[in-house]
């Protein structure tokens, strides 16, 4: 996984509510059988419109999606979060997620950043006012910077020391494989097995 | 203090707890299929690292598989190849598979049930949002992301925060025609597609009992869609009922070890939930969607809403941005809502007892002129049932079509899908924008609504006719 650490850069607004995971990639980019490639596929539906912020010139390259609560709810696909990474988002700061959503950035490195809804608002009039205004988001601080405006974001221990150190969850388990196996002898026997 | 069936369940699997680390519990059932797996088979080849529990791992092919000409390779290119992948990473890691043309292939959230392989007290996972389905036996099931499919390959476990619990207490008994998915739709409705985030709902209540294993499931199935990665019932004589004899249940002296551990899988009286929301089953009627997100949803004797009566504006322009999408005014009695095509199927709908209900509906009735109606079984095991029983027959009679098992026109991974401006009666999950095909609109309906909106071309309820 990608560390984070502290990404500065120029914000997105996209003030909608309930943006699901339909919406961020539609099934019809889920046939890919490779990790690449998909930012194409993000918000493909909605950059039909000329209209739609991600096709404002002076929103290229913004790293930071402030976006509307219930951000990221639906289908469980993390190719929503790859779909961002790869179009070149870090952050995506919403007063509101879907679970599986928030959980699939948080172990791809993209920074799910929860802030409240008076606060997002605000971030998104000033990326209107002055699209090329930038924004600080430092997780060593847990805090987002932008002009006079510091505000300080919640997020456990845990998941920040992984993203932190870009850690695979994958391997931080297998440092446990003893506790698997002996949990594994005690499971009863009646369970069912596929084989 | 008492706990609830959630914390019995989510207790009993922690393999290893330490402080400041999140808890890593064993999971019992990992239903694979060809969509988010593909990546995941990739990270553990790249890491040289085999499936830790291939008995412990099921596959099945079911979101790109056409409806249609089973027997000819998948026309679309992508489309096959992803089904190959599955095939070939199945191959090469030892794991079951259920390919198209197989007796068992189907929905992965109903070949589980229907083998008996999902058992009241198990973790499940798998990479899809709606393995919430599971729950309805009393199982913790919740969907992952790819990164995740992965963990689980390589180590049968996950690392998992305890969720907060919230309970829906649905008191007094469902009308006559109201039914399971009415009352979810009016469930998600009233608490929001935000309502159940972060926490796992048990729903509990005499309307709840009085379901059947396919009405819980269908319950437990949009659990999602109202916020939560989890839905869970308690374990009762129907649980048990319809269990016993299936292919994977316990056998014998089994069975009567697993039902006493099983009947231990309830609420404790002195539990404590972080949130609770009652609901009057009495006061339901049948409930459908008009917007792009499944809590915007009124009863079917209601008027499309006006954006105007919201007082929170998020929720306002949403309404707006929906009726915009749906090509929809405000004041229009949903009664009057014509639609081109109806779907029945799904994981949330395509149970036998389902089709059963859109039978009885088309049962010497005809669909009206001009309307599509598809009827995809969940599984062919479940459509094998369907033609003993002779639903086909009645379905086929009535102008609708008759086809194999899959997702289809839920996510129009495959061919069927809506064309542009199309409206379709749905008894699938979600009513997203282009969910079912780009440009696609969807009300989300319960089967027999969808029957009788395929009779009269309109939103109908079966009273209607």
């Amino acid at each position: 996984m990608e560390a984070f650490t502290t990404y500065t850069g120029r914000g997105v607004p996209l003030r909608r509510s309930n943006v699901d995971t339909d919406q961020i990639i539609p099934a019809v980019w889920l046939k890919q059988v490779s990790r690449t490639g998909f930012e194409k596929g993000l918000f493909s539906a909605w950059r039909e419109d000329p209209e739609f912020v991600l096709n404002k010139p002076e929103y290229a390259g913004a790293g930071v999606l402030l976006a509307g609560p219930d951000f990221g709810t639906g289908s469980s696909r993390e190719h929503a979060v790859w779909a961002l990474q790869q179009y070149g988002f870090r952050v995506v700061v919403a007063p509101r997620f879907g679970d599986i959503f928030r959980n699939n950035a948080t172990k791809m490195g993209l920074l799910p950043v929860v802030l409240p809804a008076e606060t997002v608002e605000a971030l998104q009039t000033r990326a209107e006012r002055d699209p090329a205004a930038e924004i600080t988001v430092d997780l060593e601080r847990r805090e987002v910077r932008a002009g006079d405006l510091t505000v300080a974001f919640d997020i456990d221990d845990y998941t920040r020391w992984r993203l932190l150190e870009g850690l695979d969850d994958i391997g931080l388990t297998l440092r446990h494989a003893d506790d698997i196996a002996a949990f594994e002898q005690d499971r009863a026997g009646w369970l069912p097995t596929t084989v | 203090m008492g706990r609830t069936l959630a914390e019995k369940v989510y207790d009993a699997h922690v393999v290893r707890r330490a402080e400041g680390e999140p808890d890593l519990l064993y999971i019992d059932l990992h239903l694979v299929h060809e969509v988010t797996s593909p990546q995941a088979f990739d990270g553990l080849r790249l890491n040289d690292r085999p499936v830790r529990r291939p008995d412990l791992t099921i596959a099945t092919e079911d979101h790109n598989v056409p409806t249609t000409d089973l027997l000819k390779p998948i026309a679309d290119p992508v489309s096959r190849t992803q089904v190959e992948t599955l095939r070939k990473n199945c191959a090469e890691f030892g794991v079951r598979l259920h390919p198209m043309g197989d007796d068992g292939q189907g929905i992965v959230h109903v070949i589980g049930p229907q083998l008996g392989l999902t058992q009241p007290g198990m973790t499940v996972v798998c990479g899809d949002s709606h393995t919430s389905t599971h729950g309805a036996f009393g199982a913790l099931a919740h969907g992952i992301g790819t990164s995740e499919v992965e963990h689980v390959l390589a180590t049968q476990t996950l690392p998992q925060v305890k969720p907060k619990m919230m309970a829906v207490t649905v008191e007094g008994a469902l009308p006559p025609g109201v039914t399971a998915k009415d009352l979810i739709l009016a469930i998600i409705a009233r608490i929001g597609t935000g309502g159940g985030q972060g926490h796992i709902i048990e729903y509990r209540g005499e309307a709840i009992r009085a379901l059947s294993m396919e009405g819980r499931m269908t319950v437990c199935n949009m659990s999602i869609e109202a916020g939560a990665r989890a839905g869970m019932i308690a374990p009762d004589e129907t649980t048990f009922a319809y269990l016993k004899g299936r292919p994977n249940a316990p056998q014998g002296a089994d069975w009567d070890t697993a039902v006493a551990y099983w009947k231990s899988l309830v609420t404790d009286d002195d539990a404590v939930f972080d949130k609770e929301v009652v609901i009057d089953a009495a006061a339901l009627t049948p409930f459908v969607t008009w917007g792009t997100n499944p809590g915007q949803g009124l009863p079917l004797g209601d008027a499309v809403p006006d954006p105007a009566s919201y007082a929170d504006p998020d929720a306002r322009q949403a309404a707006e941005r929906a009726l915009e999408y749906m090509g929809l005014t405000a004041g229009t009695p949903l009664r009057e809502i014509a639609v081109d095509t109806v779907f029945v199927g799904s994981c949330t709908n395509g149970r036998i007892e389902d089709l059963r209900a859109v039978a009885d509906v088309l049962s010497g009735r005809r669909v009206a002129d001009g309307v599509r109606m598809l009827v995809v079984p969940g599984s062919m095991k479940v459509k094998q049932q369907a033609e003993r029983e002779g639903l086909h027959e009645v379905i086929s009679a009535s102008g609708a079509e008759w086809r194999e098992a899959g997702c289809s026109m839920c996510l129009a991974m495959n061919p069927d899908k809506l064309t542009p401006g199309e409206r379709s009666a749905s008894t699938s999950n979600r009513n997203f924008e282009g969910r079912q095909g780009p440009g696609g609109r969807t009300h989300l309906v319960s089967p027999a609504v969808a029957a009788a909106t395929a009779v009269t071309g309109r939103l109908s309820a079966p009273a209607d006719l």
